[in-house]
Formats: C-alpha cells, sequence, structure tokens
C-alpha cells in the first residue's frame, strides 16, 4: 500500500481507496504547515462588485514585484457573510480582518502585516456601539451570536481547489459513509438528527429520503435546488460559491442513502460565478475519481450534472422545476404524487435546497445526534438568514435556531441604523409574514414563525424602520407574486393580480372602506385553493400585515394618511409661511418650476404642479426648517381652508 | 377492477377503482361545478372551481384529478367551500367579456351555467386589463375564431390538440397574469401548424373559440362521412333543408366522436351549384341518346344521374345508360388489358368490392387506389 504522497503528484492524484484520501489530507496538512504566509482575499460575488478582483491581482502583482512568492500565498475565498463591508480580506498568521480594502491598501497589508507583523489600524472594522476596533473575525459583534456550521468553510477556503477542501475534513464523511453505512443507516442518523428541508416548506429531509429509497424503481435522482429566487436572498448563492465540494459530497450521500447514482444540481444562470465553482468542483471530482465510477473503491457510483434555470421565482418549486429540467414550461404539477416517488422523468427523486445538502456531511461526520443537540427540542440545527433592509450591519447570519428576532437584529445586525425606530421584519421573502416589534422576542423557529403568520422560508430576513409604510411593503410582495404566479390556476393567477390591484389603489389613495374585508376574502381564497405553494404562500405579507397593522391600512383608506409619508399620493410638501425666510433655495431646485416666489416675498407650492420629489425639503437651510411634509385628509381640508 | 365505496355529501357511493370523486359524484347525481374538466382529456385541475372538502386532508382538492378512495369522507358543498368557489367565479368574471347578448356561446356556455349555479351577485373586484384592452379576435382560421377576450384559460382545447388530435399546435404561453393561448410563435392560427379539425372549437366551454358560422340545427341526421375510407360517424344538424353543422358520433367505433377538417367543415358542397347532379358523357360517341327525362325527387330535385359530354361538351345521361356504356365499353377488352384506379372517397366496403370486381370479373390485378399517389 502506498504510504506517501509526493506533493508534485497532486494534480495527477487518483483516490482509489479511503485510505489514499486519508493519506491525501495528511498530505496536504504538512504541506501547508510548513508553507508560509498567508493572505486571503474575498471573492464571493458581493465582494467581487466593490472590486475584491482588483485587490486580488494587486497582491499577486506586488508580491510578485518584491520576489515573495515562496513566503506568501494569495487565496481567494468564498463570501464571509459581511459583503456590505466589502472587499474582505483576511491576513497574515493571525488571520487580521480587514474590511473596506482597496487596491491602494494593498503595499500597506503587505509591508505592516504579511512582513512586520502589524497591524493596520484603518482598514479594522470598528464596532459603532462601543468604538472598539475588531482585530479578528470573531471579535466582530455580527459574529459572535452567529454559529457556523454550513458556513463553516465559507470565507476560509479555496471554493475552487478540493485540496483545500480535503484539508477541512471534505469528504470524510462520505469515505465513513460508503465504507461503514448501510443506506438504511444513514437515514436512521439524517432522521435522528432532526435536520428539516431549509428550501422553504420545512419538510423533514430524513423522511423525504426514506419515502424516496423505498418507492420501487432502479433509476432514482438527486436534485439540488439552487434556483434561489426569494428577492434579497443570497444564502444558497454563497454556498455554492463559497463551498461547492460540500454541496456535491451532501448530494453523492442522500445518492448512496436513496439508492440513486445520479445527481442534478439545478442553479440560475443569473449565479455565474456559483456555476463556475460548482463546475470546477465537479471537474475535478471526477478527475480524482470522488465523481463517478467505483468511489473510492466501494462500488458506489455517482455522478452529478449542472442544469441553469432562466430564473423564474415558480421554478424553484420541486415540481415546476422538474419540468423545468425536463425542458417543458416551468409550470408547477399537482402533488401528489410528490417527486420522492414519481419525480423527475417519473422516477423517484429527491429534491433538497443547497443548504439542507451543505448540512448533510456536517451530520454524516459527526452522527445525528450532535446535530440533533444543536437549536431547540423542536428545531434542530442552524439557518442562514440574508439580513437585509434598515439594520446596521447587512449580511448573512447563521445562527442556531432558537436565536430570537431581536438578537439577530439587533445583537448581530447591530440595530437601526440613524437612531430610526425598529418597525417590523418580514421573514420568508414573498411567502412569508411581516412580524411587529411586541413579537421581537420569538425565537426563530418553523413553528414559531408560523404561529406569528410568517415562515423562516429560505431565511430571507428584510428588516422595517419607521420609515417603512406597511401598506407599501405589501403592495411590493403582493407585486412580486402576480408576476411571478406561473398563470395556470385561476386563484393564484387573478386573485395576486386583484389583491395587488386593491393594494395599489390605497397606496394610490383610491382605497375604499371594504377594502381590508376583501383583501382578506381573497387571501383567504388563494390561500386555499391555489395548486402549488406560491399560491399558497403570497398572501402572507397582507395578512400578517393587516393583522398587526390593520391600523395603519385604515388610515390610508379613511384618513388618506401614510404615516411613514411614503406614499406620494397620500403626502405633499407645504412650507410654513412663518419659517420661510425667502431665501430662493428651494425656488431655484425644484425640478418642475412648482415653487411660487421672490425674494422679499414668502415662497409657497403650488400643488397642481408639484411631483412630490422633496428636492425643497431637502435644500431647504436646516436653520429655518420651512419646508414640511404632511399627510392626511384633514391636512389637505385645512391646507384648502388655509 | 374492484369498486371502491366512499360517502360523499352523506351518501354511501361505490366507483370503479380508479375514477375521480367527480366521476364517482356524478355517477350518484350529485353535482360539482367544473370549468377546466372535459372528460376526452385528462384532467389538470387548473380553474379550482370542483375544490371539495375531504375529511382528513387538510386542503380542499380538486375533484376531477383526486382518485376515490375506499372510506373517503367527501363534502361537496359547505359553506367554505361555497365561498371559495364563489371568489373564484367572481375572479374568472372580473376577467371575462361577458357580453352574453352577442356571444355565439349564449345559451350553451358553462361559465354561464356557472354563474346559474353558483351565484353572482355583484361586481367587487375590480375590471381587469384583459377586457379592457379588448384583445384582437384571431379570425384568419376559415372555419371558427378565437377571442381572447372570452378565453377563461381551462387550456382544454391545448390538452385536446396534444392529446386527441396529436399536433401540439397550440399551448398556454406566458407566465402570470399574461398567460394565453398561442400558436407557436404567436402566428395567427392560419399560418401556425393548425389542421383546422375544430376539436379545440368542440370543447371549449366558453365562447372563446366558436365556428364562424353559428347556426343552431333543428334536427340531426346520423350517417358516415362521404370524404374517405375512415368512414367516420357523423351526425349532420339540418335546419330547413339545409346542413349547418357536423359533429362527430361519440358512440362510432372508428371516431369516437372526433372529426378531421373535412368531416367538420366541408358540408356545403352539398348544396353548391357547381355540384354534379348527373352522370356526364361525351357525345361524340355512338351512345348518343341522352335521356329526355331527368328524374325528379319529391323535393322538386334531380335525382342525381350520370352525365355524358357529346361533341366536346357533355351531356346528362341517367345512371342506367352509363353503366351500360361502361359495361359495353369494357367488353371490348379483356383481362391485363384493364387497369382500374380507385377513389379515396369510397368507404373502404365500395372498395373492397371494386377489387373484387377487378380480379374475378375482369379478371385482372391492375387495380389501384388514389391515396398511393
Ligand atoms: C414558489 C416556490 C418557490 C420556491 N423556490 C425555492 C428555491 O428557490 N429554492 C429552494 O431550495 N426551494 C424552493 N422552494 C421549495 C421547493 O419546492 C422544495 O420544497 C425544496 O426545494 C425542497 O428542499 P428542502 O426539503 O431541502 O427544503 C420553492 C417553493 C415554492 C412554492
Ligand atoms: S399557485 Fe400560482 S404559481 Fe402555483 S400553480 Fe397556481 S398559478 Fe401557478
Ligand atoms: S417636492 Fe419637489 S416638485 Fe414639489 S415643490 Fe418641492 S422640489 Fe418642487
Ligand atoms: S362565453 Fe359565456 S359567459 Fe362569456 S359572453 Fe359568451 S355566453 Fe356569456
Ligand atoms: S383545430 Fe385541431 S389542429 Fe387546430 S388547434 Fe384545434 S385541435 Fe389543434
Ligand atoms: S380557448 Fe376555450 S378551451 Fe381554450 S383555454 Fe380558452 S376557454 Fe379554454
Ligand atoms: S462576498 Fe465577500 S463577504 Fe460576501
Ligand atoms: S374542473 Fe377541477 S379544477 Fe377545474
Amino acid at each position: 500500500m502506498e504510504k506517501s504522497i509526493s506533493i508534485q503528484s497532486l494534480e495527477d492524484y487518483k483516490i482509489g481507496s479511503v485510505e489514499s484520501l486519508r493519506l491525501l489530507r495528511e498530505t496536504i496538512f504538512a504541506d501547508q504547515q510548513t508553507t508560509g504566509k498567508l493572505v486571503s482575499v474575498c471573492c464571493g460575488s458581493g465582494c467581487m462588485s466593490s472590486g475584491s478582483e482588483h485587490v486580488r491581482d494587486a497582491f499577486v502583482r506586488k508580491i510578485k514585484d518584491h520576489e515573495l512568492e515562496d513566503e506568501i500565498t494569495v487565496k481567494k475565498t468564498g463570501c464571509h457573510g459581511f459583503c456590505e463591508r466589502g472587499p474582505i480580506v483576511v491576513a497574515g498568521p493571525e488571520k487580521i480582518f480587514y474590511q473596506h480594502v482597496t487596491k491602494e491598501d494593498v503595499p500597506e497589508i503587505i509591508s505592516e502585516t504579511l512582513i512586520e507583523n502589524r497591524v493596520v489600524e484603518r482598514l479594522l472594522y470598528e464596532d459603532p456601539v462601543t468604538g472598539q476596533k475588531c482585530f479578528h473575525e470573531n471579535d466582530i459583534p455580527f459574529y459572535q451570536k452567529q454559529r457556523r456550521i454550513v458556513l463553516k468553510n465559507c470565507g476560509i477556503i479555496d471554493p475552487t481547489s478540493i485540496e483545500d477542501y480535503i484539508k477541512v475534513d471534505g469528504f470524510r464523511a462520505l469515505a465513513k459513509i460508503i465504507s461503514q453505512m448501510t443506506p438504511e443507516g444513514v437515514i436512521e442518523e439524517i432522521k435522528l438528527s432532526g435536520l428539516r428541508g431549509r428550501g422553504g416548506a420545512g419538510f423533514p429531509a430524513g423522511i423525504k429520503w426514506e419515502t424516496a429509497r423505498n418507492a420501487p424503481g432502479e433509476e432514482k435522482y438527486i436534485i439540488c435546488n439552487g434556483d434561489e429566487g426569494d428577492p434579497g436572498a443570497f444564502m444558497d448563492r454563497s454556498v455554492m460559491e463559497g463551498d461547492p465540494y460540500s454541496v456535491l459530497e451532501g448530494m453523492m450521500i442522500a445518492g448512496y442513502a436513496v439508492g440513486a447514482s445520479q445527481g442534478i444540481i439545478y442553479v440560475r444562470a443569473e449565479y455565474p460565478l456559483a456555476v463556475h465553482h460548482l463546475s470546477t468542483a465537479i471537474a475535478r471530482a471526477t478527475d480524482m475519481r470522488l465523481l463517478g465510477h467505483n468511489i473510492m473503491g466501494t462500488g458506489f457510483n455517482f455522478e452529478i450534472k449542472i442544469v441553469k434555470g432562466a430564473g423564474a421565482f415558480v421554478c424553484g418549486e420541486e415540481t415546476a422545476l422538474i419540468a423545468s429540467i425536463e425542458g417543458k414550461s416551468g409550470r408547477p404539477k399537482p402533488k401528489p404524487p410528490f417527486p420522492a416517488i414519481q419525480g423527475l422523468w417519473g422516477k423517484p427523486t429527491i429534491i433538497n435546497n443547497v443548504e439542507t445538502l451543505a448540512n448533510v456531511s456536517r451530520i454524516a461526520l459527526n452522527g445525528g445526534k450532535w446535530y440533533s443537540e444543536i437549536g431547540t427540542p423542536t428545531d434542530k440545527g442552524t439557518k442562514i438568514f440574508s439580513l437585509v433592509g434598515k439594520v446596521r450591519n447587512v449580511g448573512l447570519v447563521e445562527v442556531e435556531m432558537g436565536t430570537t428576532l431581536r438578537e439577530i437584529i439587533f445583537d448581530i445586525g447591530g440595530g437601526i441604523p440613524k437612531g430610526k425606530r425598529f418597525k417590523a421584519v418580514q421573514t420568508g421573502g414573498p411567502s412569508g409574514g411581516c412580524i411587529p416589534e411586541e413579537l421581537l422576542d420569538l425565537p426563530v423557529g418553523y413553528e414559531s414563525l408560523a404561529k406569528a403568520g410568517s415562515i423562516i422560508g429560505s431565511g430571507g430576513m428584510l428588516v422595517m424602520d419607521e420609515d417603512t409604510c406597511i401598506v407599501n411593503i405589501a403592495r411590493y410582495f403582493l407585486d412580486f407574486a402576480q408576476n411571478e404566479s406561473c398563470g395556470q390556476c385561476t386563484p393564484c393567477r387573478l386573485g395576486t393580480k386583484q389583491m395587488f390591484k386593491i393594494l395599489q389603489d390605497i397606496t394610490r389613495g383610491r382605497g375604499k372602506p371594504g377594502d381590508i374585508e376583501i383583501l382578506l376574502e381573497l387571501s383567504d381564497a388563494v390561500k386555499q385553493a391555489s395548486i402549488c405553494g406560491l399560491g399558497m404562500t403570497v398572501p402572507n405579507p397582507v395578512i400578517s400585515t393587516i393583522q398587526y397593522f390593520r391600523k395603519e391600512y385604515e388610515e390610508h383608506i379613511h384618513e388618506r394618511r401614510c404615516q411613514a409619508l411614503v406614499c406620494r399620493s397620500l403626502i405633499f410638501y407645504r412650507i410654513k409661511d412663518y419659517r420661510c425666510k425667502a431665501c430662493l433655495k428651494c425656488l431655484q431646485a425644484c425640478p418642475v418650476d412648482a415653487i411660487i416666489g421672490a425674494k422679499w416675498q414668502v415662497h409657497e407650492i403650488d400643488q397642481s404642479k408639484c411631483i412630490k420629489c422633496g428636492t425643497c425639503m431637502e435644500v431647504c437651510p436646516k436653520r429655518f426648517n420651512a419646508v414640511e411634509c404632511v399627510t392626511g385628509l384633514t391636512e389637505v381640508l385645512r391646507d384648502q381652508s388655509e | 377492477m374492484s369498486d371502491v365505496t366512499l360517502n360523499i355529501n352523506g351518501i354511501t357511493v361505490r366507483a370503479d377503482y380508479g375514477a375521480t370523486i367527480l366521476t364517482a359524484a356524478h355517477d350518484a347525481g350529485i353535482y360539482i361545478p367544473t370549468l377546466c374538466h372535459c372528460p376526452d382529456v385528462s384532467s389538470i385541475g387548473v380553474c379550482r372551481l370542483c375544490l371539495v372538502r375531504i375529511e382528513s386532508r387538510r386542503r380542499p382538492e380538486p375533484a376531477c384529478r383526486t382518485i376515490a378512495e375506499e372510506g373517503m369522507v367527501v363534502v361537496t358543498d359547505d359553506p367554505e367551500i361555497e365561498r371559495l368557489r364563489r371568489v373564484i367565479l367572481e375572479l374568472i368574471l372580473s376577467d371575462h367579456d361577458f357580453n352574453c347578448l352577442l356571444c355565439p356561446k349564449s345559451g350553451q356556455c358553462r361559465l354561464q351555467e356557472l354563474v346559474n349555479r353558483i351565484g353572482f351577485k355583484e361586481h367587487r373586484f375590480n375590471r381587469l386589463d384583459r377586457v379592457a384592452k379588448d384583445l384582437p379576435i384571431d379570425t384568419s382560421n376559415p372555419f371558427f375564431d378565437f377571442n381572447p377576450n372570452k378565453c377563461v384559460q381551462c387550456t382544454i382545447c391545448v390538452r385536446t390538440c396534444h392529446e386527441i388530435v396529436g399536433n401540439d399546435a397550440i399551448d398556454m404561453a406566458y407566465r402570470s397574469y399574461d398567460i394565453r393561448v398561442s400558436t407557436f410563435a404567436d402566428q395567427p392560427l392560419n399560418e401556425s401548424a393548425c389542421m383546422s379539425c375544430g376539436e379545440c372549437m368542440e370543447r371549449c366551454p366558453v365562447g372563446a373559440l366558436v365556428p364562424k358560422k353559428a347556426e343552431y340545427p333543428n334536427r340531426e341526421v346520423k350517417t358516415t362521412c362521404p370524404y374517405c375510407g375512415v368512414g367516420c360517424g357523423l351526425y349532420l344538424g339540418v335546419r330547413g333543408n339545409t346542413i349547418v353543422r357536423a359533429r362527430g358520433d361519440d358512440e362510432s367505433p372508428v371516431n369516437k366522436g372526433n372529426l378531421c377538417i373535412r368531416g367538420r367543415f366541408g358540408y356545403n358542397f352539398v348544396d353548391s351549384p357547381d355540384r354534379l347532379s348527373l352522370p356526364l358523357m361525351r357525345a361524340y360517341d355512338e351512345f348518343t341518346q341522352p335521356s329526355s327525362v331527368v328524374e325528379v325527387t319529391e323535393e322538386g330535385r334531380p335525382v342525381t344521374l350520370p352525365l355524358v359530354k357529346r361533341e366536346g361538351k357533355f351531356v346528362e345521361i341517367n345512371w342506367d345508360q352509363a353503366i351500360k356504356y361502361v359495361a359495353s365499353s369494357l367488353a371490348h377488352y379483356k383481362g391485363e388489358e384493364i387497369a382500374a384506379v380507385s377513389s379515396a372517397r369510397c368507404t373502404n366496403e365500395e372498395n373492397y368490392l371494386f377489387q373484387k370486381f377487378t380480379r374475378s370479373v375482369l379478371k385482372t390485378n391492375n387495380i389501384d387506389h388514389c391515396a398511393r399517389l
């Protein structure tokens, strides 16, 4: 038997057995132990868009210029979840965490941190609350309450390097399973873990696998759902980009468990980097014989293909996704039959979400019991949320189930910026609901959020402050829903359209008494009568906002009032004559010449011309503060009577 | 296979194994409203009007595609279900150009029936764009029109073209509110792959696909299509003494109610002034006595007779004369000297007789058929 591998032969190394995987891991470990310093540049989609590729190029160039290639290695990593602070660079043996790095900062990081082992203070993250500088990722409050299981490799390994993945225990779970466990044993382990689907519906993964295992048929399929169509969500993208091998390993374990030898990853075409990293991963794993025929000499075969989706939200629904892979138009089919019994090409098919599958190798390695102890008695493990909206720290956060919304928004997210008040948080994207301040201490979990009228869904979390109009938010989500409905079933096609129209009318000052009741009746009909999960859930934003913010709807309808001053038809700008100093500032700034006035003459706004852009309010000098924005019928009447 | 027993609205109902709740209910005389269901094609359950409550199921299920199971307890019309149906119907109407007085489908329209059954009191919803837009009617097909303003997106036409006709000329295109019946690349019907068989039109539950000529027959005559050897059974709808429509005979084992373009729409020749009604014969023959008497039926129409051509012109003769002439001419030849060609418009039986006659009477195997071209 082989005893050691020369690191030079890594390129052509083939893994023929469980033993040779172990050997390879040890070789990589030993080799990287001896190599010099490391600088990791985040090259996830977020940081790339803020220019991280230039930063990386600058590192490579400068290191070459200084002939330091043997001492310093530049590594590309996936997303750290803190894209808002990107480009992110982690440098040196101390793993100093730098944010907002530009290519101009590169020479200083090289000379200071990488050579002299000193910190470049100005690039550190500063805690806005305490003003303290944070040296390491773990010092940053954003990371402190997180528990990274799925994201454990993201931002650490080079997602295109199979060696990097193997070094962090990659494929160990697979090796253990295919050499030591029966498929039934694997399913038991997943059932024991309590892992539920992370794609939205939260179906227990173990039960789904068992159903597919027991379904008759020789040929079975594993599909990884990487469609991720929720607006603002990017957890699956980050996992596929930053840790693609974990997704492959999860699919292979699922394949072994249900008796499938073919896997398909369905990724939306708008995720080119994810597609690139996944295809690189598939190619490398196939080269190394970790994918394909007779994997590690155990007789287990598995292949993975990528299918690019055209990016319709509804194509994330499993039956529509299958139709799309089969080349048909992406419209959901009524269930039963469930895909686990009759899926792709009529064969038993497992569809799991990216995050669900990325959890699998962790569970397989550490045991179902380990996983079941994370989270709460009812909800196991962790969940990644994409925290967006009016919070200080926007980004991807992975927390244990049972963490409260308050902890996520205020401790991790750093609270609401600009001293504004928190108003509500929308979880679960277009299928979820709005949760008000009273319920902030709700622990996140499938049942707890459902009870509050929302869902975990795929993990979108949109934070809203007092400047957000709740009716407008409902309108926004319904607009999305009515456009993304596949259109085949009547309640969803026409019901969402009608709901959108009513909400649009309300925000445009054309609300009618009775609108709220009709909205609720339509919501109920769409939820109950639609075919697929889209129709069943898209009324949630409306139902929950009416439940918690009914008063705001009523103000819009009866008083023509938008307290957040968002709905343009319900607000107007006016100049307080007793404060106006006739400075001409607003008059000159108004884009439509709606302001009447002159030097020594108090200015006034011609409401018939005003387009409500708010420029006048912005330019009016703070010490005069003469322009105000008002809303409500009584205000209009008062203004007219004046 | 064996039957199943279930309970619908408190009544015990037996149904065939594999039958849907809808079939079970209808067989037991229980009405469930439907719109997208058509017994001739598979059910896809998209209109959601046939929703029923099934004990032990979380959500209402469509009766048209839920298989009846042993011991199932079904309720077809509790107040909740009725409310759902009413909302769905109101939604459909909010998107429908219901100018029934001007609609050729009126009186036979499923939507009208549903309004009567389910009830519709007031317009609570906004009229939607489709109606406001007044989409153009596709009149390109010579036999039927497609009016998208009346279409309820039931997809029966699409399923018909796919499952029965096998032509796939139409499909549902686009998404969300824009979903609609479309030919490939949105061409007008007559430029598409459509063969104008009219099967889709025949099944459209509303006034979206309607024949150009919409006259109601006052009686029907059962007959066989004269166009080809398949011999489809059909009913000719007659008004006065004019054929105004044709429909397939559901009971005919040959076509099971389906027809092609000729059978369904090609009946105009019957009353065509160009139609030959007597045998014609060329007059430079010695056989020159045209019949002086033209036999006339009770209604005063000529009994169809062969015609003969005289001096370069055709002259009308009667069938006896024509057959006698053909027979005497054939007598000059024998065996291999003769060849016979029969017509695709003859029935199988006629074609059989003709080849039998050719082989055993004329004693030649030189027999062929125009469909071999
Ligand atoms: C309208 C709609 C959109 C969906 N989009 C996604 C998606 O983008 N990604 C995903 O993983 N699941 C999505 N789902 C859920 C899938 O149908 C399916 O439940 C899921 O992929 C199963 O995987 P899981 O059990 O691992 O969650 C969607 C469902 C619906 C109804
Ligand atoms: S609920 Fe909406 S998206 Fe789902 S099948 Fe019906 S129309 Fe399509
Ligand atoms: S809101 Fe805009 S348009 Fe209206 S008066 Fe002010 S600057 Fe002019
Ligand atoms: S399709 Fe039916 S409901 Fe519509 S206009 Fe015609 S008859 Fe009336
Ligand atoms: S007329 Fe016949 S071929 Fe044409 S669309 Fe209808 S069913 Fe299809
Ligand atoms: S044309 Fe008729 S059959 Fe076709 S979808 Fe529209 S309503 Fe249904
Ligand atoms: S892409 Fe760099 S932190 Fe997200
Ligand atoms: S008739 Fe059953 S859903 Fe339309």
